[in-house]
């Protein structure tokens, strides 16, 4: 370890075990893309979750045929497919979050990252493709 | 044996204040949010599977249930987004005071109760 350490320059050397540095433990250097993704989805979503209440509030109630047609219109579609799109991903980052503050033990958090990362991404997938299957139909 | 060091007072021991009540309130309403979707993607789902199956869960929709379940997703919506909005204040160095988060906080909750009462307004009398 001291050896290594010693034939690089101060600012390369780590302080991190070669125990931590095997089970890759430590910064993975993704927190501020992480961060930032979080707030840019956020950012995204404020106009269009506001267009989508207002929407959906007054075709809620309507039958089948408006329902279908009111998808159909390329505003509509578009907003929705952004808005699945954006939805899952935020959600999937916070509840990464969640899961690493609670989740203490690392098979149970591992699985439970596992169980959140799929169903997102197969959520994102099946709404948004219930979503094209009607607007390009 | 552990050295016997003094530990932070447990959760339980601080007085419910608007600042953390708030903060966890915005943890609860996100995982609701994204329990909530799953109904989102059923109504999508409906809506391109065919008439008939959509009728059926519009008859869910319609049902005191699914109110009661579209008010508490109406208000997790505008809680997160209200206090979301706030979130996005302070990552621009806004409102970092005891008195700006007191402030803002009751406007959070202000905005979630007006903007809940527009859309149901909406709902019954649009």
């Amino acid at each position: 370890m001291a050896g290594q350490n010693a034939e690089l320059k101060p600012q390369q050397r780590s302080m991190q075990t070669s125990l931590g540095k095997v089970r890759g433990l430590g910064s993975a250097r993704k927190g501020v893309s992480h961060w930032w993704m979080q707030r840019l989805t956020a950012m995204g979503m404020i106009p269009l979750v506001i267009y989508m209440v207002i929407a959906l509030v007054t075709v809620i109630g309507d039958d089948y045929t408006t329902a279908v047609a009111w998808l159909q219109s390329p505003l509509n579609a578009t907003a929705m497919l952004l808005l699945l799109g954006t939805g899952f991903y935020h959600a999937s980052l916070g509840l990464q979050v969640i899961i690493e503050d609670y989740v203490s033990n690392e098979g149970r958090r591992l699985m439970a990252m596992v169980v959140v990362k799929l169903a997102m991404t197969g959520l994102a997938a099946l709404s948004m493709f219930s979503v094209l299957s009607i607007a390009l139909a | 044996m552990a050295q016997q060091r003094p530990l932070s007072p447990h959760l339980m021991i601080y007085k419910p204040q608007l600042t953390s009540m708030m903060s966890i309130t915005h943890r609860a309403t996100g995982a609701a949010l994204a329990l909530g979707s799953l109904l989102v993607v059923w109504w999508i789902v409906a809506l391109a599977t065919g008439a008939e199956y959509y009728s059926f869960v519009q008859s869910i929709i319609a049902s005191w249930f699914g109110q009661l379940v579209l008010f508490g997703f109406t208000v997790a919506v505008f809680y997160h987004l209200s206090n979301g909005i706030r979130h996005l204040f302070w990552d621009f160095g806004h409102n970092l005071t005891i008195e700006g988060v007191h402030r803002t906080g009751y406007m959070v909750l202000a905005s979630t109760v007006i903007l809940t009462a527009l859309t149901w307004a909406l709902v019954f009398f649009g």
